[in-house]
């Protein structure tokens, strides 16, 4: 989720006055457009208001090397009634497909796993990184935000999302208030969502041992070996955010932001498709066991932001800190720089530096000579790492206060070991291959 | 925790006691009224990278609420 926390947006960006001919284009893709974002029986009465509708739309692509392909379509359209309130509604439908990390590392050997759902298994060849590739999923998710400004800006939104196997609901609310001068505004917001998870197959019992039906001899003896390692019944998750926000103007040019975040998520924190080897001391697979994550996390992010106004484009730079009771700790550098090459037409370039420490329960695979721990998980996305962005994009106003961009991103991951000693075989094997990504998107705004 | 919470919040109080003697007059606002001074004025970018990152690392939030609603971390 997302808010808008800043008396400065809803400063109307300068229009210029449309052409008749381009209007009633624009109030025929915004009506259509529109028609998206609410249930049928609205259409009409908003076909009065098409005009006053400001719409931005947004498809992307992202796709990793020889893993996850997501195409994603968003939309946000915003309204802007004359006694300084404002709605806004979003619509985001995204598609998933490829393979992911398993957690289990490479062998020598051929492995075969068991499919999520139990049904069917899928083998991964000698020295490769084992691959999930049943990951697939559709999320539709929808969000609505009330903004009403006096002297104290107030808003409130209700959020929803579902996919296969997970739901998510959720409210939100933020109080604003500008002083001196509005050149210092103070934002307090707060949001509560709930989700439930509901894992194809069911969510697996902590740490137990993937069932591979090769070790049966009877379908019916694999079943039942496999219905012991599965809790039936969905699970849920709760999060509670509060955001402590100061937006200061500094001179006639730059801001500076600066924002405090608390998050406290309780539930099912486990991810269900993930799994760890266990290995001997020659790195050979003894197991396969499901992950098992705490039911609590406790997060801090502290965020400053400083942005300025030059005479040929715009520029920000912005640090994030993060740390929470798993651990881990993040860092996060970044950066937008833009350039108006003519009154019509920028260039923008976009840097970002990543560098996260592992939580404490993570382990790139477990020892069979020990005890299991209570926790674990090979998760590389929550193991040191560290990920940097490069990207582009143009954008071209056209008339009408019309805007159409180009974004191109590369974005890769680079894992690391968090100091665990590396056994046999597996020093054989890159155990935190780096992850290539692209980021393709088109954006227009009317 | 309540450590750091102390902390922030008492940077907070001093960053606004500063801040009470820092900024322009109105009418010296006009950069601010720019449509790409706004600290939305790249929502959906800011969406979609939000979701790009919250599914493959360990951290999120910071600008905007840490976020969830997706089953991907």
């Amino acid at each position: 989720m997302t808010n808008n926390n800043n008396k400065l947006d809803s400063i109307a960006p300068q229009v210029i006055q449309a052409k008749p001919q381009t209007k009633h284009i624009a109030s025929a893709l915004a009506l259509a457009s529109c028609g998206l974002f609410v249930a049928n029986g609205h259409a009409t009465e908003l076909a009065k208001n098409a005009d006053d509708w400001k719409v931005d739309a947004a498809l992307m692509y992202y796709g990793e090397q020889d893993r996850v392909q997501a195409i994603e379509a968003i939309g946000t359209a915003q309204k802007n009634f004359g006694d300084d309130s404002v709605l806004d509604l979003k619509l985001v439908v995204d598609s998933l497909t490829g393979a992911s990390a398993s957690g289990a590392v490479a062998q020598s050997d051929s492995q075969t796993f068991t499919r999520p759902s139990g049904n069917g298994q899928y083998k991964v060849a000698a020295g490769e990184t084992p691959l999930d590739d049943t990951f697939h999923d559709t999320r539709v998710q929808g969000s609505a935000n009330w903004s009403q400004a006096s002297d104290w800006k107030v808003n409130g939104g209700v959020y929803g999302s579902k996919e296969f196997d997970y739901m998510s609901m959720g409210v939100n609310a933020g109080l604003e208030r500008g002083f001196n001068k509005d050149n210092t505004t103070l934002f307090l917001g707060t949001s509560y969502s709930f989700d439930v998870v509901d894992p194809v197959g069911g969510r697996p019992v902590a740490l137990s041992s993937m069932a591979i039906r090769d070790n049966f001899t009877t379908d019916e003896a694999y079943r039942a070996a496999f219905d012991a390692t599965r809790q039936t019944s969905s699970d849920d998750k709760q999060t509670v955010d509060l955001m402590l926000g100061i937006t200061q103007i500094l001179n006639q040019r730059w801001l500076l932001q600066a924002n405090y975040g608390l998050s406290s998520v309780s539930g099912y924190l486990t991810d269900p498709y993930k799994v760890l080897s266990v290995v001997d001391n020659n790195g050979t697979t003894e197991d396969i066991v499901y992950e098992n994550r705490p039911d609590s996390r406790l997060k801090h992010s502290f965020y400053v932001m400083t942005k300025g106004a030059l005479d040929s484009g715009v520029v920000d730079f912005s640090y994030r800190y993060s740390t929470d009771d798993w651990d881990l700790t993040s860092h996060t550098l970044e950066t937008h720089y833009r350039y108006y090459f003519s009154g019509s037409f920028y260039g923008q370039l976009h840097l970002r530096y990543y560098q996260q420490s592992a939580v404490n329960f993570y382990q790139p695979f477990l020892l069979a000579d020990t005890q299991l721990p209570e926790f674990a998980s090979a998760d590389y996305r929550i193991g040191d790492m560290s990920a940097y962005t490069i990207g582009v994009k143009f954008g071209h106003r056209l008339s009408g206060g019309h805007e159409m961009t180009y974004r191109l991103e590369y974005y890769q991951q680079d894992p690391k070991n968090n100091g665990t000693t590396i056994p046999g075989e597996l020093q054989n094997y890159d155990l935190f291959p780096t992850q290539k990504a692209i980021t393709a998107q088109f954006s227009y705004s009317f | 925790m309540r450590k750091i919470t102390l902390i922030a919040v008492s940077l907070m109080i001093v960053g606004l006691t500063g801040c009470s003697s820092l900024g322009v007059q109105p009418w010296e606002k006009g950069q601010f009224a720019r449509a790409d001074m706004a600290l939305d004025s790249e929502k959906l970018d800011q969406a979609l990278d939000d979701h790009i990152y919250f599914s493959k690392e360990g951290s999120s939030g910071g600008r905007a609420f840490a976020g969830g609603g997706c089953g991907c971390n």
